[in-house]
């Protein structure tokens, strides 16, 4: 049963039943995450657990895509701006059909085509190479901007972290996308609220995001959505899709680390290498979590 | 006075855009300036002002990119080089991004601003980014091949352009690629290569020169990234005597990438590099500034006499 989660939920019409699937899904993908991370001993687990509930979602079940043609020039693309994410992203494209997923035991390796940060000239599924952080938006409007120009209806999602939003340039795009309004942009925030050094309040306050986004010409879906929930994040999507202008954001309230409670809101855990002892601890509370996902839709 | 190069620049990106509807052009406020107004009034659609943000024209120029548009980005020179220079690493060049970056007002050519708006670093920054190729064009009839060559590329090229009239050169002969250096005049005592608006200074140097008596060969350098290598070789092999001009510091342009090439090959030769000295510019008019800083034909012609 494990094997088919993928297909058992690309196959659901089902919304609640979907849901269900999709997070057993990321469950089981957080639990590989935590696996590769420590076997490389190399990594960011923090940010990519945060945020796994919502990319999974975004390449199950919202995003218009081909994994066999993975430059369809009607797909919808996805700009991961919090790069370092990678690991999350390259779990997702590999189940998704993009590439096996054994190559994700070369995760960093050298020759590999998994880099520390997602290279879009070297992994199938990858929309923009990331990693110095705040180029996502910047790409992401000129993306939206790209579909009007070629009378494509194919949408842009970015997702950046408050790392992301530190960097002036982020402000920069959100002012050109207030500008420009370009059809199809959506912003996701994965607001996991810890950055590498310390919470986002104590290295560089960002709210109110949602005003700030507002006042800068932006639609923002009308609540903070839990983006460590399944069903939360399909209902932020009818949010979304209930807005009538462009662009458009949606704030994500998430755990860093999610799914380990020793690692869960710790900066220390944005990029440190997974000891044995912490592995040995945390992967049980990831299987159960799995687990009891999983029986929800047995 | 003839037609300035950005005036010939705007021009030019009108006409391409009558014909190549996937060429979309941006700016950052200085529209009038560097004349892509041009273009913004012939196509509205395809003209973007992102503001004063180099940073996100950029990049948002890549992402127009991934979807087979063919932009073409302007801004001052020396705020591409330092206020994108992630942006142009990261994205376009990391990426292989077929982008234009055309780089308004190089060298001292905003003369008056002052050294806070003078490019006197452009194409050091740009020549160290992997992958990236950096032209400058001589003359007008030269920008248009360096535009036309960019625009075919599979991936980002730099075109540092002046705001001021540049002196034409003969025609360039039509089987000579945009890449390769053009040889001038012939000579065997000292090879002297420059870039931009430094060959018209080059062309009068060889002039005096040749009234001393010293035979000077005069290359014409438009791509400094990547450099014809055995063009160059070939002169100075020849002369053994090599002055380089260009309207930039002498760390890390011109001069440098021909030391680079000639001394990996083995070649005994004797170096003199015309540019600005390791300091900061200053405001004033173009040609007295330019003097002033070390960069004349008068320049030329001294330090190649001081080695042949």
């Amino acid at each position: 049963m494990n094997q088919n989660l993928e297909q058992r939920a690309l196959a659901e019409k089902d919304m609640p039943s979907k849901a269900r699937l999709l997070a057993a899904l990321s469950n089981r993908f957080r639990m590989e995450i935590f696996d590769v991370l420590h076997k490389k001993q190399t990594g960011h687990w923090g940010g990519s657990a945060s945020a796994c509930d919502i990319v999974t979602a975004l390449y199950f079940h919202r995003m218009r895509l081909d994994p066999l043609v993975p430059l369809w020039e009607d797909r919808d693309r996805f700009v991961l701006s919090k790069g370092h994410a990678s690991p999350l992203l390259y779990t997702v494209l590999a189940h998704r059909g993009y590439f096996p997923p054994p190559l994700l035991g070369s995760f960093r390796d050298l020759d590999s085509s998994l880099q520390g940060h997602p290279c879009m000239n070297k992994t199938p599924g990858v929309d923009m190479s990331t990693g110095a952080l705040g180029h996502g938006i910047s790409v992401g409007v000129g993306m939206a901007l790209a579909a009007r120009l070629k009378q494509k209806n194919f949408k842009t999602y970015v997702m950046v972290g408050e790392g992301c939003l530190d960097e002036g340039q982020s402000w920069e795009a959100l002012m050109s996308a207030g500008k420009f309004k370009p059809w199809g942009l959506t912003l996701l925030v994965d607001n996991n609220d810890v950055q590498l050094d310390g919470t986002s309040r104590e290295i560089m306050p960002l709210e109110p995001l949602g005003d700030k986004l507002r006042a800068f010409g932006w639609n923002v879906a009308p609540a903070l959505y839990d983006g460590n929930n399944m069903q939360d994040i399909f209902t932020s999507f009818e949010a979304l899709d209930a807005m009538e202008f462009w662009p458009k954001a949606v704030l994500y309230k998430t755990a860093k680390g999610k799914g380990v409670s020793f690692m869960e809101g710790k900066s220390a855990w944005h990029g440190a290498p997974i000891d044995k002892d912490s592995y040995e601890a945390g992967r049980p509370e990831l299987v159960s979590a799995f687990e009891r996902a999983l029986a929800e839709v047995r | 006075m003839g037609e300035t190069m950005r005036d010939s620049f705007g021009k030019y990106l009108v006409d391409i855009g009558a014909t190549r509807s996937e060429v979309v052009v941006m700016d950052a406020d200085v529209s009038s300036s560097t004349k892509s107004s041009y273009f913004a009034k012939a196509y509205p659609d395809r003209f973007f002002n992102l503001g004063v943000a180099e940073a996100n024209l950029v990049d948002v120029a890549a992402g127009l990119a991934t979807a087979g548009l063919r932009p073409v980005v302007n801004a001052f020179a020396i705020f591409l080089a330092l206020k994108s220079t992630d942006q142009i690493r990261n994205v376009l060049a990391y990426n292989s991004l077929p982008v234009v970056l055309a780089g308004a007002y190089g060298g001292l050519s905003d003369s008056f601003d002052g050294a806070s708006h003078q490019s006197i670093e452009d194409v050091a920054i740009m020549r160290a980014i992997p992958g990236l190729q950096v032209l400058v064009p001589a003359d007008a009839g030269e920008m248009r091949l360096a535009l036309d060559y960019a625009l075919g590329q599979d991936g980002p090229v730099y075109i540092r352009l002046t705001r001021n009239e540049a002196p034409a050169l003969a025609s360039r002969p039509e089987s000579l690629a945009i890449t390769k250096i053009r040889k001038l005049t012939s000579g065997g005592d000292v090879t002297i290569a420059a870039t931009g608006l430094c060959v018209a200074m080059a062309l009068q140097a060889a002039e005096s020169l040749r009234a001393q008596g010293k035979n000077a060969e005069v290359l014409d350098v438009t791509c400094i990234k990547p450099l014809d290598a055995d063009a160059l070789a070939a002169s100075v092999a020849k002369t053994g005597h090599l002055v380089t001009a260009e309207e930039h510091t002498v760390i890390g342009g011109l001069g440098s990438a021909c030391a680079e090439a000639l001394s990996e090959r083995g070649l005994p030769f004797c170096l003199k590099r015309v540019g600005v000295a390791d300091r900061f510019t200053e405001s004033g008019p173009y040609e007295r500034l330019l003097a002033k800083y070390g960069i004349s034909a008068e320049a030329i012609v001294r330090q190649a006499a001081s080695i042949c």
